[in-house]
């Protein structure tokens, strides 16, 4: 800390320094003097010896070891005064910089938040993921979901792991009123410990919640206590119905308490649950996390799930021949990976840019200033030191527009991520904190360093005596090569980032206009949840299911209302194999298809056109001939060249074959994005009416209702609501849609990442256009004598101009070779990337660079236009 | 005739003068010469970047003092550790003399 204080006293010290020398020198002379000498030679020859004062004293400047901060805090005032000296160039410099840093810097939140960062648990880096793995694959790949016996055998053996499972649980909450949907998770009773997180209030889960005839106890979030219970500590002990269960509240979570990154509202015993497919061997659902014991490695544990799983192969071949365990290091799986990445990208570049229009301000800058570095470096300055002069300028510059860029990171983070179309995993979790902030701070500097660089080296490459006799008539070869190399990579990127905007408009162009094969106008989807009364029984499952859509239809303004299980454009699919003809195949070599279940009027409401036959009936029930209506692209694919009508088809519910009543139209059940693409594209409809009653239930966890309406149908949601609500008041409608919005969101990355390429591209343009602006008018301004005297000479107006534009012309087509190779590398990777892309014709290159040839054109023109009025006379009197 | 000073002998040197009492540059500079009789060449322009190195180790303190002839001068002393620092590097030259003499086989040879 010493020479802090030194630095503090730095002017004390400078004097007290001039006073030791000087007495030293007084105190010589006057020996010398006392020897006989004449005292102007005896003051001389003392300072001789001594070594000259300045020089004497640099020497203990040097010696105090404090000089590189010394020199820094002087380069710094220096630069400060230069700056405030440009207000203008200072102004421009920093507002580019600041929109690079910012954009940067909540991109990279945004990516630290959702993808880098390990979960917000105790010691997470400790945390596993587990999972199922056969040595064959189906359609789905070889790894599953565990089930819950294989967990518990592998918990109680495992002696390196403290193993955790958990599995969603969705119903209906009826009290607290009102009835209201709701996910929670079920888990075993050492859930919060293993990952480290006590429960806020109450009590935890003891091991005697955690079976069959346990009373019924929940743990809820810090949220849900918030939400539904007001913050009130007597929630504590309180009833919560769920699913048709009345549990007791036992306890609440700390705020933030996530689940792999969302909230789970409720927490319930997994062992108090009955249902038969948690008993089942091969029924998979089952996530599991684990913990590694203190002392205990990955790999360690790895042996040991290898042998557990061939022990239960063994004693179990039905179920888990050919099946092990897996275990690797808990991350966060985050499906739009991809998107964060692409943008992170896109705003580096646009970063890139910036920095390359600094460097040349910069530049031109030094070069205008080569006079005075020449007269420093003449006064003793050593190059190094000029050189870090340079570096320290373009680094208060960095840091100074990194620090705007930070604030408006950090205003701006919250409003991007509301913009983020759908739900952004952890998103909660984003925010600016010492990661981000040490991440700015580099990508700061680095900038700082990067744009700064070339000016620095310059700074000593010059030839002195030649910088010094030049005066201002010439421009350096070498600073304009530089020059025309930044403007180059300017181009260049703007060029990929504008070739790369233009294919993502291409493509969201064609996929809106793409048929979805239904009529998404006036239509409205809803999940509903039925009263847990009427589900133990199927008869009653189906009679409730009736009465919803008849409660439906009675709505004014509703056209016809059906039920369906996977809503075309939503999340969730049902894909099985089935086969035509009677014998079974090897299980992988089965085709799949989509299958939809429905009641007959889902043609009428979705529109969708018929081909052929009929569609399905009221008299499709239980009982009669079992039914099914396929698409042209199960036709193309089942039957090709026959008519499907009266085929029969395999499907595996139920015993026996379905017969092929009807043909309809595909419908992009995938969204317009991925319909084409994906494998599995060929879709049936058969009969909710057909399906067999065991499988009622699970069938009717997993129904929808969609609805035609004759006015905007979410004018109506209230009503419908209230149709729906049954006498018991606990059914409810949730994740209403309508059809438009749901064939939206299946656009919305797309349109997402059009929209920021498209901002991004336009601020490259934007910033290319300046530089180049920039650049000319500096070299143009520069070559005023020269021009001078080539008018004088007899050169025309045109001529001057056209020898500008042709400097400009080259440093533009040298920035379009390079970007075009880097656009056709950036189109590649958005074409793999991004749902739904096509090869991008040669077209959009052209319209893309003849945008950027045409903006460079309009900002050349000016300094060509006014170095072809220059006065002859008055150029040459100049300087 | 006289010769330079080898490396790292000018700071012993310097801690040696000081530790007779509080002594300003010009006078450290005046003994050193006496001291060593001319035999060795202190140029005056590297006696002030050490005095400040070693008062920056911690090694010297200084004080503003008035001399004999009423002007305020930079009075130097040596600090504990300064004194320490003394004792070890005299030792260990003196071992090193030793040796060197030794090799040399002059036992009366001159590294006083």
């Amino acid at each position: 800390m010493r020479w802090i204080h030194r630095l503090l006293r730095r002017g004390q010290m400078e004097q007290q320094l001039d006073k030791e020398l000087r007495f030293h020198i007084d105190q010589y002379t006057q020996d010398l003097i006392a020897q006989g000498i004449d005292p102007v030679e005896a003051r001389r020859r003392a300072r001789i010896e001594l070594g000259g004062l300045e020089q004497s004293k640099e020497a203990c400047r040097d010696a105090r070891g404090t000089r590189w901060f010394e020199d820094f805090i002087q380069d710094v005032r220096y630069t400060l005064r230069t700056l405030w000296q440009n207000r203008g160039f200072a102004a421009v410099a920093l507002v580019t910089l600041a929109l690079g840093t910012g954009a940067t810097t909540v991109m990279f939140s945004v990516v630290d938040g959702v993808l880098l960062k390990p979960f917000a648990y105790r010691d997470p880096g400790r945390l596993l993921r587990l999972w199922e793995q056969t040595d064959y694959s189906t359609i789905q790949g070889n790894t599953w979901s565990f089930t819950y016996p294989n967990y518990l055998d592998c918990k109680r053996e495992m002696r390196g792991l403290d193993m955790l499972a958990w599995t969603f649980k969705r119903g209906t909450v009826t009290e607290p009123e009102p009835a209201q949907h709701q996910t929670g998770v079920e888990v075993p009773a050492d859930f919060f410990p293993v990952l480290g997180v006590p429960v806020a209030r109450g009590r935890d889960f003891v091991q005697q919640d955690d079976r069959k005839d346990a009373t019924p106890v929940a743990i809820i979030t810090h949220e849900y206590w918030q939400r539904h219970f007001g913050g009130n500590p007597a929630a504590i002990g309180a009833r919560l119905v769920f699913d048709g269960t009345a549990y007791v509240v036992i306890g609440i979570t700390p705020p933030h308490f996530r689940v792999e990154g969302f909230e789970q509202p409720i927490f319930t015993p997994i062992g108090l649950d009955p249902a038969p497919w948690l008993q089942s061997r091969g029924r998979h659902g089952l996530h599991v996390w684990a913990r590694l014991r203190p002392g205990a490695t990955l790999t360690q544990a790895q042996a040991e799930l290898a042998v557990i799983g061939r022990r239960l192969a063994q004693q179990f071949p039905d179920t888990n021949k050919g099946r092990t365990f897996m275990a690797a290091p808990l991350r966060p799986e985050v499906d739009q990976r991809s998107t964060l990445w692409l943008l992170q990208g896109a705003v580096g570049l646009v970063l890139l840019i910036a920095c390359a229009n600094i460097a040349s301000l910069l530049l031109a800058r030094a070069v205008s200033r080569e006079r005075e570095l020449a007269t420093r470096a003449a006064l003793g300055a050593g190059r190094g030191r000029l050189a870090r002069q340079c570096l320290t300028e373009s680094c208060v510059l960095a840091l100074t527009g990194g620090l705007l860029g930070t604030g408006l990171a950090a205003a701006g983070i919250r409003p991007f991520l509301a913009w983020w179309p759908g739900e952004l995993l952890r998103s909660d979790e984003v925010r600016l904190d010492v990661r981000t902030l040490l991440f700015a701070l580099g990508i700061s500097l680095a900038s700082g360093i990067l744009f700064g660089l070339a000016p620095a080296m310059g700074s000593g490459a010059r030839s002195l005596g030649r910088a010094l006799h030049s005066g201002s008539r010439s421009v350096g070869s070498a600073s304009r090569k530089l020059q025309g190399v930044f403007v180059a990579a300017e181009v260049a990127i703007a060029i990929v980032l504008l070739v790369s905007a233009g294919m993502l408009g291409r493509t969201v162009l064609r996929l809106a206009a793409l048929d979805p094969g239904l009529d998404i106008r006036n239509v409205l989807t809803a999940r509903t949840a039925l009263s847990p009364a009427t589900l133990a029984d199927p008869a009653r499952t189906r009679a409730a299911w009736n009465e919803i859509l008849d409660g439906l239809r009675s709505v004014p303004g509703v056209e016809a209302a059906a039920t369906i299980d996977t809503v075309p454009m939503r999340d969730g699919t049902n894909q099985i194999g089935y086969r035509t003809q009677a014998e079974p195949m090897p299980d992988n070599r089965e085709p799949y298809v989509l299958a939809n279940c429905v009641s007959p009027d889902y043609l009428k409401v979705m529109r969708i056109p018929l081909r052929a036959g009929r569609f399905i009936t009221e008299q499709d029930r239980k009982g009669s001939q079992s039914v099914v209506v396929i698409d042209e692209a199960m036709a193309r694919q089942a039957f090709p060249g026959e008519n499907p009508i009266g085929r029969r088809v395999w499907i595996g519910i139920g015993p026996d074959p379905a017969i092929v009543v009807g043909v309809v139209g595909h419908v992009r059940q995938w969204g317009a994005g991925d319909d084409d693409s994906d494998q599995v594209r060929a879709q049936l409809y058969y009969p909710f009416a057909q399906v067999p009653d065991q499988l009622v239930r699970r069938w009717s966890d997993l129904m929808s209702v969609a609805v035609r309406a004759s006015v905007d149908p979410l004018t109506l949601v209230e009503s419908l609501r209230r149709e729906v609500r049954g006498a018991m008041g606990d059914q409810v409608l949730y994740e209403v849609n309508t059809m438009q919005q749901l064939a939206a969101a299946a656009l919305a990355r797309q349109r997402f990442l059009l929209l920021l390429f498209g901002i991004f591209a336009g601020l490259a343009l934007l910033l290319a256009t300046i530089g180049i602006y920039g650049v000319l008018a500096y070299l143009t301004n520069r070559r005023v004598p020269e021009i001078g005297v080539r008018i004088a000479l007899g050169a025309t107006s045109t001529d001057v101009m056209s020898m500008v534009l042709r400097q400009s012309l080259a440093m533009v087509s040298i920035g379009v070779a390079l970007g075009l190779g880097g656009a056709i590398a950036a189109v590649r990777l958005l074409e793999r990337l991004v749902e739904g892309a096509r090869p991008t014709p040669p077209s959009t290159f052209v319209t893309m660079i003849a945008i950027l040839v045409a903006a460079a054109f309009c900002a050349s023109f000016l300094p060509a236009g006014r170095a072809s009025r220059i006065d002859p006379l008055l150029a040459l009197r100049q300087d | 005739m006289r010769s330079d000073l080898p490396q790292g002998t000018l700071d012993l040197l310097i801690l040696k003068t000081v530790a007779f009492g509080p002594v300003h540059g010009y006078a450290i500079a005046q003994r050193l010469q006496q001291i060593s009789r001319d035999v060795v060449q202190v140029p005056q322009g590297s006696l002030y970047p050490a005095l400040h190195r070693l008062e920056n180790r911690g090694l010297l303190a200084g004080d503003w003092k008035e001399t004999e002839t009423g002007r305020e001068a930079k009075f130097y002393r040596l600090t504990r550790k300064g004194r320490a620092q003394l004792e070890a590097e005299a030792a260990s030259w003196q071992r090193l003399a030793q040796a060197v003499a030794l090799i040399l086989k002059m036992p009366e040879g001159g590294a006083e």
